[in-house]
């Protein structure tokens, strides 16, 4: 294949030279080309949100966005979420409310509500639901994860930076 | 036969059981580390992709594989002809198993829609894809049957011709005297009942990554989807490699319901790819895969029952004739039908049933597991013959139930098909669901609004959740089973290093979502005094692994806790014994406490857990002479209570004991102009015994009642008579998101089984098990102005639109409003 293209774009906040099939999708570039397993392949034809991680801010189907549209983009996946070793209050507020089972669908779910608090750092529950409702949980039926939602709003607006514990931290 | 009372833990207060901890699974889940088998990466690695036929019925007349075979970076182009030469046919445990072979690929024809007639092994999937597009088939389309009344017919085509029928099975039991029950009746009523196909459509597909070493002849498959470890050998003889040199490596599912309780093709092409290659292959299906051949389609049901009911309300007798559509091959026989009769009389004394059931084939996806393998039909089933029975004798959906429960007094309650309800308490989970309900405001709203010409409807159903089901289930159909199996163990291996540090080994694949690592770090800290969060919990293989079950059949809890507590034991039994000798006393009189051994009456003489495992490790000559060095122990935890069926099938014998029960009391709003249904409050309350994690059981019951609402409302897996499936993307089978799911109200009672650790029962599968029953009564309830009843699922807005229209037709109610 002659198909290819240099792309170049920041991942995580680090610079990212790569060359690429045009073909390429963007969720095999992550997982495959940078071994950023966090974001998972679920319908392959975007109607279930596992494949989600943010260009720009914005929420994206990588399954169905090729690395070449990335050129030049920011992006964000769940490894880039954590910060020095600590978990972000989301993470915090959806292990606190076990809001995941399976935890397939979580990266994905994390991103998708990262980008909601960001618009709208104080949702109702509506709200919640409402952003939410791009991507599928088979696992939960939702409601943990709009009390985590909620409640990492709640840990944000309060001054809380992702300074949360460590991971293998006990806690009750 | 053997009955094990296991003895509760003696009176004590538990540490951990019953604490909602956070899952010690989560952090590596929150980063992105989960390690599911599409995140495995070997040197070396290739990818396959498998063609798919786009025929429901044909024969394949030739297929070209030669241009695939020339395209750069292509390793391998198998056809199902060379798959047959490579593995013998597929593990199969359904009846004459020689008469419907069921192989990795297909060979001479096709039976479903997306089966696998070829796979391509290619350096990536890019390629093995492209590589894929070049493979020529000639197909010589064949009828197809798609309908199972059809397929019944003499002259239908069949979907196997050595069977010489498309019924695979057929058989009707009687258990108790139903002809009496009938006959004595007041009133029969009688129902026609549909439930079409769904399944656990889990977000992470079925995948293996296989890897063979020709100089040891081993073979490692890391997989998802297999369990039932001591069944493993039947998956070495298909791929033709010694028994002791297959290894299973499980890795986390990203869900199952079911479906990935022993899917095995997937495993099996992977491994026979390896095996012929030498390096390592993945094989991880797609959606389209997935959907079209995962395996575990569920139960695709269509019912006549009549129910024998009394003037006053009391359940006499039920028949149920089913027709099951089987699909193309019936790889667990009718354990569906198993989990059936397990609780065929729901939680009433029904005195008399008599089951039919025929397993047709067709040309369609075959079935397997869908979160509760079949019973969840039959508790719809019930439900909705008591609810007719209410509405025919003028009587409140409550009181016919109450009138009809068990009685706490009665257990443990052995029903008519013989198997046995440990414990329970069915008036109390229903009267905790009907204050959580506010029932009789409802009824008030309910009667208020009508007047306003809105259609709201309450439903109130009580059904069991069955768990922990021993081997009988899959053989008792047969006079002359080909064997009798009786074992379902599961096994844990406890080790605790020099510095008094637990690892608990597991041996099946036991990570559903079902939150396994949490439930056994709890159960390790409840016997052993440690923060649950310091329990290392690790998975083996196959090779060299005990024999485990896994978590299908809501079994892992139960039986995990017996195999911790017996393993627990045995390393307290030595450990005594250790700190007999420190300490200069007589072992029997110590007592553990507080993580340690202590002089009874003087608790300051003691040794920490941790004190007697360095002992173990590094003074084997200072300790008696039977103390070998280290401190681990492992336990095989056998079913607690089976019993075998009798030899003319009238009475089955246990063989799914620890039952829990649920009501849901759902209150909605139905919107006849479009079908459309709205939540006014959603109630469930389950008794699943003895709860280990709180938070994580209702995790369970709201994720359920969520993937019943599916089921109840929107997923169906629809062929049309071509055997076409229509619903191949998520665009067309459609998962409820979180804009069609109620904020769910759960209420717990805690029932203890007298029969397993700590009181524990299983709990996984309640939610799907309970809500299409309570959403139907909702259905009814909401449409009983205008005579509409609900009588097949999924009640899509269309078909609750036609049953309107029809009810219409008949005459039945007028529109207000």
């Amino acid at each position: 294949m002659t198909d290819r293209h240099r792309i170049a774009l920041t991942v995580n906040g680090r610079p990212c030279e790569a060359e690429v099939e045009s073909r390429r999708l963007l969720v095999d570039f992550l997982r495959e080309d940078l071994g950023l397993k966090g974001a998972h392949i679920g319908c392959e034809h975007g109607v279930c949100g596992t494949c989600t991680v943010l260009m720009n801010g914005e929420s994206i189907r990588s399954c169905i966005t090729l690395a070449v549209q990335a050129n030049g983009s920011s992006i964000l996946t769940v490894e880039g979420l954590a910060g020095d070793g600590r978990l972000h209050p989301l993470q915090e507020a959806f292990w606190d409310h076990q809001a995941l089972q399976c935890g397939y669908c979580t990266p994905g779910m994390l991103l998708r509500a990262h980008e909601l608090l960001q618009e709208n750092p104080r949702p109702t529950a509506a709200q919640v639901r409402a952003a939410i409702a791009s991507n599928l949980c088979r696992c939960t039926g939702y409601q943990f994860i709009v009390e985590a939602v909620l409640d990492a709003a709640r840990r944000l607006e309060a001054g809380a930076t992702g300074q949360g514990h460590e991971p293998a931290a006990s806690r009750t | 036969m053997s009955v094990t009372h296991t003895t509760p833990t003696p009176e004590r207060e538990l540490r951990w059981v019953g604490k909602s901890i956070r899952r010690v699974e989560d952090p590596k889940f929150l980063t992105g580390r989960g390690g599911y088998v599409d995140d495995i990466v070997l040197p070396g690695m290739l990818h396959a992709a498998v063609l798919r036929s786009p025929h429901a019925h044909a024969r394949i007349v030739r297929m070209d594989v030669e241009a695939p075979r020339r395209l750069p970076g292509v390793a391998a182009v198998v056809t199902g002809a060379e798959a047959a030469e490579l593995c013998n046919p597929m593990p199969d445990f359904g009846p004459a198993p020689d008469k419907h072979v069921w192989r990795c690929l297909a060979v001479d024809k096709v039976r479903h829609v997306g089966e696998g007639v070829a796979v391509v092994v290619a350096e990536s999937r890019y390629l093995a894809e492209d590589a894929r597009d070049l493979i020529e088939v000639e197909y010589e389309p064949l009828p197809v049957v798609a309908d199972p009344i059809a397929a019944m017919e003499p002259s239908a085509p069949l979907v196997h011709e050595a069977l010489g029928s498309n019924v695979a099975y057929q058989r009707t039991f009687v258990f108790g005297e139903v002809e009496r029950d009938f006959a004595e009746a007041d009133l029969v009523v009688r129902d026609h009942l549909r439930w079409h196909r769904s399944g656990g459509q889990p977000l992470e597909t079925v995948g293996a990554v296989a890897d063979y070493d020709p100089a040891t002849g081993m073979l490692t498959i890391h997989c998802n989807s297999l369990t039932f470890t001591h069944f493993l050998f039947m998956l070495a003889n298909t791929l033709k490699v010694p028994a002791n040199r297959l290894d299973v490596r499980p890795t986390p599912a990203g869900g199952s319901f079911g479906s990935k309780f022993w899917a095995v093709k997937v495993a099996a092409v992977a491994g026979m790819l390896a095996k012929k290659l030498g390096r390592p292959v993945k094989l991880i299906e797609d959606r389209v895969d997935n959907i079209t051949s995962c395996d575990h389609h569920g139960s695709d049901r269509i019912y006549d029952v009549e129910l024998a009911v009394m003037k006053d309300g009391t359940l006499r007798g039920i028949k149920f004739d089913v027709v099951d559509d089987y699909g193309a091959y019936i790889q667990f026989g009718t354990g569906t039908h198993g989990n059936s009769l397990a609780q065929c009389v729901g939680p009433y004394r029904i005195g008399s049933v008599q089951y039919a059931v025929r397993a047709v084939l067709t040309n369609k996806c075959q079935q397997g597991a869908h979160r509760g393998f079949g019973s969840e039909v039959t508790n719809w089933a019930i439900e909705r013959m008591v609810d007719l029975a209410a509405r025919e004798l003028g009587m409140d959906p409550v009181e016919i139930r109450r009138r009809n429960f068990i009685r706490p007094d009665q257990f443990p309650y052995f029903i008519p098909s013989g198997n046995v309800y440990d414990s329970g308490n069915y008036e109390g989970v229903m009267d905790i669901a009907l204050r959580l309900a506010d029932y009789e405001h409802w009824r008030r709203e309910q009667e208020r609004l009508r007047r306003e010409g809105r259609y709201i409807g309450i439903g109130v159903i009580s059904c069991q959740e069955r768990s922990v089901f021993s081997a009988t289930e899959f053989w008792f159909w047969f006079d002359e089973p080909a064997a009798k199996v009786t074992s379902a163990p599961e096994s844990v291996t406890l080790s605790v290093d020099p510095t008094g540090g637990i690892t608990a080994t597991l041996y099946s694949n036991a990570f559903w979502g079902n939150s396994s690592d949490t439930v056994v770090a709890q159960l390790v800290g409840e016997e052993f005094d440690v923060d649950p969060h310091s329990v290392n919990v690790v998975y083996s293989g196959s090779n060299r692994g005990l024999p485990a079950t896994g978590p299908g059949g809501s079994r892992f809890t139960v039986m995990v806790a017996g195999a911790i507590n017996g393993a627990a034991a045995r390393i307290k039994e030595k450990a005594r014994k250790v700190a007999g000798h420190v300490l200069e006393v007589d072992a029997e009189d110590l007592e553990w406490a507080e993580g340690g051994f202590r002089v009874r009456g003087a608790p300051d003489r003691r040794l920490s857990l941790a004190e007697i495992a360095l002992q173990t490790y590094l003074f084997k000559h200072s300790l008696p002479d039977e103390i070998e060095t280290g401190l681990e122990a492992s336990k095989v935890y056998d079913h607690p209570y089976t019993t075998m069926p009798s030899d003319d099938r009238s009475n089955l014998g246990v063989f799914y004991p620890f039952v829990g029960n649920a009501c849901h009391v759902p209150v909605i709003e139905v919107d006849p102009d479009t079908g459309a249904i709205s939540y006014l409050r959603y109630v469930a309350v389950h008794d699943a015994g003895t709860m280990v994690n709180p938070r994580g059981l209702e995790g369970q019951i709201i994720g359920g009642t969520a993937h019943g609402i599916g089921t109840a409302l929107f997923e169906e897996y629809v062929y049309d008579r071509d055997g076409q499936l229509l619903t191949t993307s998520y665009m067309d089978y459609l998962i409820p998101s979180a804009m069609e799911v109620p904020e769910v109200i759960v209420g717990h009672q805690e029932t203890p089984s007298p029969f397993t650790v700590h009181g524990i029962k299983g709990g996984g599968e309640g939610g799907r098990m309970m809500t299409p029953a309570a959403l139907s009564a909702a259905i009814d309830d909401a449409l009983a102005p205008l005579g509409v009843r609900c009588t097949e699922l999924p009640a899509t807005p269309e078909r609750i639109r036609r049953w309107i229209e029809e009810a219409r037709a008949r005459g039945g109610g007028t529109m207000s409003g």
